[in-house]
């Protein structure tokens, strides 16, 4: 079915993106802007899905890599995706047919739509993660073997590089270092792969539930936290009040963690969040309730509006919630890359079902 | 340079304009209340007038005078009075994919701007140039708009953490267009374009307003032959003086709930508690932390425009003393109507015909007002509805709440005879003297305070080096805005690592705030002279490297 991304649609999804990001990604509010008003000036962006696509055409993953702080003032020129898109059918030959989200979680959820809408492209209903993850190769196709060559690299100025790195990690330090160089934010493209690839190396549908779940919370009819809840079949794991946040910086991430107490029925009990851009794990008296690469979101208790991890602060009343994530991020090579192990914690990964569930 | 002597401190509020006057050794010794007029001067003068007229008031001891309001709130809201301004955007070719005001209530944009342009320039996180400033482009954009223009308003990108475009900008101004109103955005707002840039944007409007009301205020003193300094309280709860508030008027639109979260610290001699504001028509619960409102983490809407402001944290709920009460089919609603100023018209008690929550106060026996008699026969129904108003106060003060455990709350207001003795989760109600007149009082004992809040590279010296800068910067401004030196302290400092780079840089916000320092009497000549239309910033704000 085709669908087009109207105003309506890109409200809906950013509050969706929002809840994917698990606390990162960034603010999708500029990410939303910039749809909206790509949009009103080229019209809207035809959403569809990969089964649509002929297999042999080029899809183009794409969206903004950088930091956070220097994408809510250095915002982008709107040029940026189509000269991504030029440079990428110049090295490889093809012709790229629709535009991805590299990663739906947060503001890049949203970005790819903008510069889609200026291309007359399509979007395709997929991304590369399910949720939002703060390394380059932490996408669904690196695990598909895939390579994350070639990558192109362009500021809001015109300044482009093209990448080819030996590895998914070389790629990262690469490109980390090159948008450093470009102001702290750049926009890029990596992994592009044909449509035929992408049946099986994305993770399907993931702009449409963004858009159900921000379409479940606005027409909610009771409590906008349980829609929301009963529309991606998450596990509530405390329902309370933020009582502490500890924020530093290792290595050019931001870590911490940020106690939830709980009040109403979750008295007496106290939910311990560990952050690393995103949420990555959710302990209660040492026990782990979930972890990464299963989604852990904050949400406000009144609005459902998912709240990122750098606007957590002190007496928010929040729910937090947990998600399964893409069944391929559960198989060996996933959590590999984005187990809990990928983030320095020492302990096997289990799925949400069982750890969160057995409780609920 | 005389010394402070007596203070009058002036709150312009929904319901009622408050006044009250402060001696040398901080006592209250006059304090008047008066009702809003529409046109908010008339009830500025009633108040000054009817305070200066107070037994044991020498008006001629009076050195400094200090205002709160949310007159430019209600003037954003009402599209009142605002003025149109031609809005400069320095980032190009980076932001066009956003335009000024993009997300902006339409009538609002149109009634505020004359046109808005993006010309290449701005800064990098850095502090390099993110592209050198097109000055033939900006000139141009002002040649076409300039004869509407009532005022010109500059954002640069990154301006926090460097304004130097923002400077060679108005420059450019000032020589196109001579003696305009020009607001820098790194004076208004912090990190976060979009925010920033509206918030500078609604100053630019709001310069009018400003103007009027230190006009009307200037007024009603020169009547009684006063001439003191005037300040203005901000949305931190401190002062700046008449110079800034002409420049930079959005910084007040906060002020009312700061003032009486402020007086409520003054008036109980506390620096960390829970307060409750209850007005006539809304209650206010904020949380004194050091002797200042906390903050709220996430940015305001105004009218619908989102800016970045840092305001007093809230939890407002529609309960206040003319708040009505009546019977529903499910049991008692409790507003949102409010019988506002006409309470001593329209209650029970005093005889009017409309129940309300002061009725209520009185017939639980919580205040002795009016005739208790006259509401006896609606008791069922008001001691229901106090039940119901104490739940959705308790409910409202415990949202505040950041910690487990009992904490005293101080109840301030004209309405907070509403506020039971006996709370959840507060140890104690404390109910100051001169309760009703808080926030005035807040306004009249403001501190003056100076901000940073911007990137910093880490050099040699480290995070050490950058937040003794960041706290030295703010030292300065605070004493440029009026402090005395001797007095300014740091009263709040925040480090945010930022993610994502490789190179080592923090956010850091600074707050310094220090006692009115006296004002030499020929600057506030000076400053009257040249109210309508100023020109440039005076003082330049410190370069990062």
């Amino acid at each position: 079915m085709k669908r087009l991304l109207d105003p309506d649609s890109l409200r809906a999804q950013a509050r969706g993106c929002a809840v994917l990001g698990a606390g990162g990604g960034g603010d999708p509010y500029l990410g939303l802007l910039q749809a909206l008003q790509a949009t009103e000036d080229y019209g809207p962006v035809p959403l569809v899905d990969i089964e649509e696509l002929p297999g042999d055409s080029l899809i183009m993953p794409c969206g903004g890599i950088g930091a956070p702080t220097v994408s809510i003032e250095k915002i982008e020129n709107g040029d940026e995706g189509g000269r991504l898109r030029e440079h990428l059918e110049f090295v490889t030959g093809g012709q790229v047919a629709a535009l991805m989200a590299a990663e739906i979680g947060g503001s890049n959820g949203l970005l790819p739509v903008a510069w889609a809408a200026r291309m007359g492209l399509p979007l395709v209903d997929a991304d590369g993660m399910g949720r939002a993850f703060p390394e380059v190769p932490q996408v669904t196709m690196h695990l598909a073997g895939i390579s994350p060559s070639p990558a192109v690299m362009t500021d809001e100025r015109g300044n482009l590089i093209v990448f080819r790195a030996i590895s998914g990690h070389w790629m990262e330090r690469l490109e980390r270092a090159a948008a450093v160089e470009f102001g702290g934010a750049a926009s890029s493209t990596e992994f592009s792969l044909t449509a035929a690839q992408a049946r099986t190396a994305t993770v399907r549908n993931s702009v449409s539930l963004a858009i159900r779940i921000g379409e479940a919370v606005a027409h909610a009819e009771g409590s906008p936290v349980a829609a929301l809840m009963a529309e991606i079949g998450a596990f509530r794991l405390l329902t309370g009040k933020v009582s502490d946040v500890e924020r530093h910086t290792t290595s050019g991430f931001v870590r911490g963690s940020v106690v939830v107490e709980g009040l109403g029925d979750d008295a007496g009990r106290l939910l311990r969040l560990e952050l690393q851009n995103e949420n990555l794990v959710a302990l209660e008296r040492g026990r782990v309730l979930a972890s990464v690469p299963d989604l852990i979101s904050v949400l406000d208790s009144e609005t459902a509006d998912a709240i990122v991890t750098e606007r957590i602060a002190y007496g928010q009343r929040v729910t937090v919630i947990a998600f399964p994530c893409d069944p391929v991020w559960r198989t060996a090579r996933g959590i590999e890359v984005a187990g809990p192990r990928a983030f320095g914690y020492e302990f096997d990964y289990l799925p949400v079902e069982e750890r969160a569930g057995a409780r609920a | 340079m005389p010394a402070p002597d007596c203070r009058l401190g002036i709150d312009v509020g929904g319901t009622n304009t408050d006044a009250v006057i402060i001696d040398a050794a901080d006592r209250v010794i006059a304090k008047a209340k008066v009702p809003c007029t529409p046109d908010i001067t008339g009830g500025i003068m009633a108040a000054i007038d009817t305070v200066l007229k107070a037994p044991g008031v020498e008006p001629r001891r009076i050195t400094h005078v200090m205002l709160g309001t949310t007159h430019a709130t209600n003037a954003v809201l009402e599209r009142r009075k605002l003025r149109r301004v031609a809005v400069v955007r320095l980032g190009g070719p980076a932001t066009h994919s956003i335009r000024p005001m993009f997300e902006w209530p339409k009538d609002l944009a149109a009634a505020v701007s004359v046109g808005a342009e993006i010309v290449d320039g701005g800064i990098e996180f850095d502090g390099r140039d993110l592209s050198p400033l097109d000055t033939d482009a900006l000139a141009r954009f002002l040649g076409r708009v300039g004869g509407s223009a009532q005022g010109v308003v500059i954002t640069s990108v990154f301006a926090p953490v460097s304004a130097r475009q923002e400077f060679q900008a108005a420059e450019i101004v000032k020589r196109e267009l001579g003696d305009v109103h020009i607001s820098l955005s790194h004076e208004v707002g912090s990190l976060g374009l979009l925010e920033r840039e509206n918030a500078t944007i609604l100053n630019g409007a709001l310069a009018g307003v400003a103007y009027d009301v230190a006009d009307a205020m200037r007024h009603a003193l020169a009547a009684h032959h006063l001439q003191p300094a005037m300040f203005f309280a901000q949305n931190d709860g401190t002062l700046m003086g008449l110079d800034h508030v002409l420049r930079y008027p959005v910084l007040t639109i906060g002020s009312g709930p700061a003032n009486s979260v402020r007086g409520a610290a003054f008036l109980t001699n506390t620096a960390d508690s829970l307060v409750v504001d209850v007005g006539g028509t809304s209650t206010d619960v904020g949380v004194l932390v050091n002797g200042f409102p906390r903050e709220s983490s996430r940015g305001v809407e105004i009218g619908g425009v989102r800016t970045n402001f840092r305001m007093p944290d809230l939890v407002t709920i529609a309960l206040g003393g003319g708040t009505e009460v009546s019977r529903n089919h499910s049991g008692v609603q409790i507003g949102p109507h409010s019988v506002g100023y006409l309470l001593q018209r329209d209650a029970l008690v005093f005889g009017g015909k409309v129940p309300t929550l002061t009725d209520g106060a009185v017939a639980t026996g919580r205040a002795s007002l009016g005739d208790p008699r006259l509401a006896s026969s609606h008791r069922a129904l008001l001691t229901e509805a106090v039940a119901q108003a104490d739940v959705m106060l308790s409910d409202a003060i415990d949202r505040m709440k950041t910690a487990k455990g009992d904490r005293a709350l101080i109840a301030v207001g004209g309405g907070s005879i509403l506020v039971p003795d006996r709370i959840p989760g507060v140890s104690e109600v404390i109910r100051p003297e001169h309760f009703d007149a808080a926030n005035a009082i807040g306004a009249a004992i403001a501190s003056v305070s100076g901000q940073v809040d911007r990137i910093f590279h880490l050099g040699p010296g480290g995070r050490q080096a950058a937040l003794d800068e960041a706290c030295e910067e703010a030292r300065e401004r605070a004493v440029a805005a009026g402090a005395d030196p001797r007095t300014v302290d740091i009263v709040e400092r925040e480090e945010i690592p930022l993610a994502y780079l490789t190179n080592p840089a923090i956010r850091v916000r600074a707050k310094a705030a220090g006692a009115l320092g006296g004002l030499p009497e020929h600057q506030l000549e000076a400053n009257l002279s040249r109210q309508a239309r100023l020109a440039g910033p005076a003082e330049q704000a410190a370069e990062s490297p």
